[in-house]
């Protein structure tokens, strides 16, 4: 073959090709991104079945509510009902702690730390052996990337079992000096933006603690809570142990309100909050309670900036910005706001919105039409008082709750999207000019969840944190989170923490 | 001596970290693999680079650089050939008419411990003996002992005995310890005047890596923001595989974005890379897996 003839190149190789020319003017320097290679789409498979309809898992078996009602699940990409589940009245959820009770009495109150550290390490590797299953089904119910449920749902919710069964038997050494002692039934009631990985934060230090638990997922998110019931079914955990009671409001407040509930455990919005915290007040009921915030991230001159981009990212567009500890105040120093702005405007272009399952898709679909409708609310509130939205040109599917992801400038601590909790994929962005400043205006909120701090500086860290009110601090880092590691709130945020050795108080009698 | 004025960006390298392995995960599917992969090959600097260098196996690289595979997959040529300096006349001969580029490495390659002078002498060399790109490297001894400006210099003169080649700048990474020392290398290689940055010589482990890569392309893209000047960048080492080579693609499209994405202001220094993206490329039209009998060495 002649040396000399050289294969034809195919064009659309080199449709970008930009030789070395001059400097581009300043007004035209801009990027590209995302726009060089097309990602075909990248379902993942589903190998979970789903059935038509879900009981109540009472006293370690499927029975249907007693007054035989129901309703549907629906996946928020698309609209379509996933299964029917049943709905839980007063009598169900009475029922379910009365088993709760007796299976306290007759067996797990008795049932030795080690055994039930056995129980738990076995529901930890069941979760494992089947995290695909539920990182699919927890995705089509909840609308969240599977990429998130796949790489952090459902190792997390392995993790949390996992660490709590070590406590188990060592219950002594978390409260040197005296004889911790379990509280006997725990009411739980979880949100719907991390069904399982909540059902684990909760159930998982109640058990290893020696308490049995009615677990109340949240309406529109029950799937995964109900394919860990059967989880437990495999695991042979005594009959009664875990009960879990599907359905609305009035289950929830029959949870509350029951006088056979000696612990009550809330993860969901401050509103209900408060109701729970008025309606056990005056019982002896120990509570606990990991409700909203409106955290900030702050950005100082001095900070790594592409990286604390990345961190305003993960901060608020994580799981559709349905995250409670979400950095959805962003409050940057005036001298490198321009510069973060900017950088974020195309950072987000890169994001990608659609289809849950695509293991492409960075933000997925917004839970409900309810929250939808809040978030638009809340984001047209901001237009009307005058801050700038920014959201980048995205295709979203035409079926189902979507909102693309977005920020707004302009916004000053007056407003209401800087007050209140959108729990969406916006972020609102403030400036300040001093530490002290950074300081005051972070506490300056109703709640305390949760805050970031990106600077280079190590020591600026250490004296910032030690002056915010919330009560997980992130510095060059955000949304992380770990079974070892508490994780609770100051003000309207709640109180308790959850997980690590402080995870365990909440559920003994000390 | 000029005084440098670059400032100091920092660069945190748990979150660096972080993203560049987010870029791993994208799957690239169908069509649109097919796609990166030819562009991948585009993309290649096929590289040769050791002291048993012949004639003989200099012509094996650029028949394989100009022409990959049998015609029918429709995969272009790779974008160079790289080699030492007493082989680019050769290089030139077996590439002469094709578009393939002769890159040679200079300035004391690998070290760049040697005098200015035999370093000039070294490019003017190659230069004369027709490479259209010189990958010279940092003196990574300077750089360490805070000698920014003797780097800068260097950089500068070595730009100027360049002429028309194009100058790759080897920073070396995997001798610089940290990214931070990576952004600054950048930053004052673009400054003193280089087209390109690269990673490493090959020489060193840590080679190329997705963290120190992603580093090199943000200060490619502040460069740009604040001159409007477009630098090129080359990984170059340890990327052996087509997913590897696919997950780089992925984060230039994510991070410098389509103007790129082309030969001109993106390469790949490999030498074994070639093949494995072949070898999916074959499969993607073909079907099944070949065996590596039937991709030639190059």
């Amino acid at each position: 073959m002649n040396a000399k003839k050289r294969p034809a190149k195919s064009t659309d190789l080199h449709r970008n090709a930009v030789p070395h020319g001059g400097p581009i003017p300043a007004g035209s320097r801009h990027l590209k991104l995302g726009e060089g290679l097309a990602y075909a789409p990248a379902p993942e498979s589903t190998p979970v079945k789903i059935r038509p309809a879900y009981g109540l898992f009472i006293n370690g078996k499927w029975c249907d509510p007693g007054a035989g009602k129901s309703m549907a699940t629906t996946n928020p990409a698309n609209g379509k009902s996933l299964a029917k589940i049943a709905v839980a009245d007063k009598s169900d959820v009475d029922r379910a702690v009365r088993a709760a009770r007796t299976a306290y009495d007759s067996n797990w109150s008795k049932t030795s730390g080690s055994e039930r550290g056995k129980y738990l390490y076995r529901i930890a590797r069941l979760i494992q052996e089947r995290s695909r299953e539920l990182a699919v089904l927890e995705s089509m119910d909840g609308g969240k990337p599977i990429k998130e449920s796949r790489d952090i749902d459902l190792p997390l919710a392995a993790a949390h079992f996992f660490y709590y069964a070590g406590w188990a038997d060592k219950l002594a050494y978390a409260v040197p000096g005296r004889t911790p002692a379990p509280l006997g039934v725990a009411g739980q009631i979880i949100p719907w933006n991390f069904p399982l990985l909540m059902a684990a934060w909760k159930l998982a230090p109640a058990l290893a603690c020696g308490n049995t638990c009615v677990l109340k997922p949240a309406e529109s998110s029950s799937l995964t809570a109900l394919h860990l019931a059967q989880i437990l079914q495999e695991a042979e955990l005594p009959d009664g142990v875990v009960n879990i009671v599907t359905g609305g409001p009035e289950a929830g407040a029959a949870l509350v309100q029951h006088p056979g509930v000696d612990k009550i455990a809330f993860t969901g919005s401050t509103e209900v909050g408060k109701r729970i915290a008025a309606s056990a007040a005056g019982t002896s009921k120990k509570v606990t309670l990991e409700l909203g915030g409106k955290a900030a991230n702050i950005v100082f001159d001095d900070a790594p900036i592409t990286q604390a981009v990345e961190g305003i990212v993960s901060g608020i567009y994580f799981n559709q910005g349905h995250v409670c500890c979400a950095g959805s105040r962003l409050l940057v120093q005036e001298s490198v706001a321009d510069e973060v702005v900017e950088r974020l405007r195309d950072r987000i272009r890169t994001l990608r919105v659609g289809d849950p399952l695509d293991k492409n898709t960075d933000v997925g679909a917004i839970h409900s039409t309810e929250q939808l409708a809040r978030i638009k609310e809340l984001v047209a509130s901001g237009v009307d008082e005058g801050a700038v939205l920014h959201q980048p040109p995205c295709r979203l599917p035409a079926e189902g709750n979507w909102f693309a992801p977005g920020f707004f400038t302009g916004v000053t601590a007056s407003h209401r999207i800087a007050r209140e909790e959108i729990f969406g994929p916006v972020l609102s962005i403030m400036t300040f000019r001093t530490p002290d400043e950074a300081i005051e205006r972070t506490n300056n909120t109703a709640f305390g969840l949760s805050a970031g701090i990106w600077t280079d500086k190590g020591s600026k860290i250490f004296k910032i944190a030690s002056k915010l009110k919330a009560g997980v601090i992130w510095a060059n880092t955000y949304n992380k989170f770990d079974p070892t590691s508490p994780f609770g709130g100051y003000k309207e945020s709640g109180f308790g923490r959850e997980g690590g050795l402080h995870g365990l108080l909440p559920y003994l009698k000390v | 001596m000029t005084k440098l004025k670059i400032p100091i960006r920092p660069v945190d390298q748990i979150m660096t970290e972080e993203r560049a392995a987010s870029f791993s995960k994208r799957s690239i599917k169908s069509q649109s693999k097919l796609v990166a992969l030819k562009l991948a090959i585009s993309m290649m600097d096929l590289t040769t680079l050791e002291g048993k260098d012949t004639p003989g196996k200099v012509e094996h690289l650029c028949r394989k650089a100009i022409q990959p595979a049998a015609p029918r997959y429709g995969v272009p040529s790779t974008a160079a050939v790289c080699v030492y300096p007493n082989l680019v006349p050769c290089a030139k001969r077996f590439t002469a008419g094709t578009g393939v580029k002769v890159a040679a490495v200079a300035t004391a390659f690998p070290s760049g411990l040697m005098p200015l002078s035999i370093k000039l002498d070294d490019v003017r060399a190659a230069v004369g003996y027709g490479a259209d790109e010189i990958d010279m490297v940092i003196d990574r001894g300077a750089f360490l002992a805070g000698e920014y400006n003797q780097v800068s210099d260097e950089i500068m003169a070595v730009k100027q005995a360049c002429g028309a080649a194009h100058l790759k700048v080897i920073l070396e990474t995997g001798e610089l310890g940290t990214l931070d020392r990576v952004r600054f290398a950048s930053d004052l290689a673009m400054h003193a005047g280089a087209d390109f940055i690269k990673t490493s010589t090959g020489k060193v482990s840590p080679a190329a890596t997705m963290p120190v890569t992603l580093v090199m392309f943000e200060a490619i893209r502040d460069y740009f923001f604040e001159t409007g000047v477009r630098i090129g960048m080359k990984p170059a080492g340890g990327i052996k595989t087509a997913k590897e080579a696919l997950a780089y693609l992925v984060m230039l499209n994510e991070v410098l974005g389509a103007d790129w994405m082309t030969p001109e202001l993106f390469r790949f220094g490999a030498s074994t890379l070639a093949n494995d993206v072949l070898m999916q490329i074959a499969k993607l039209v073909d079907g099944p897996y070949q065996s590596s009998d039937y991709f030639s060495l190059p």
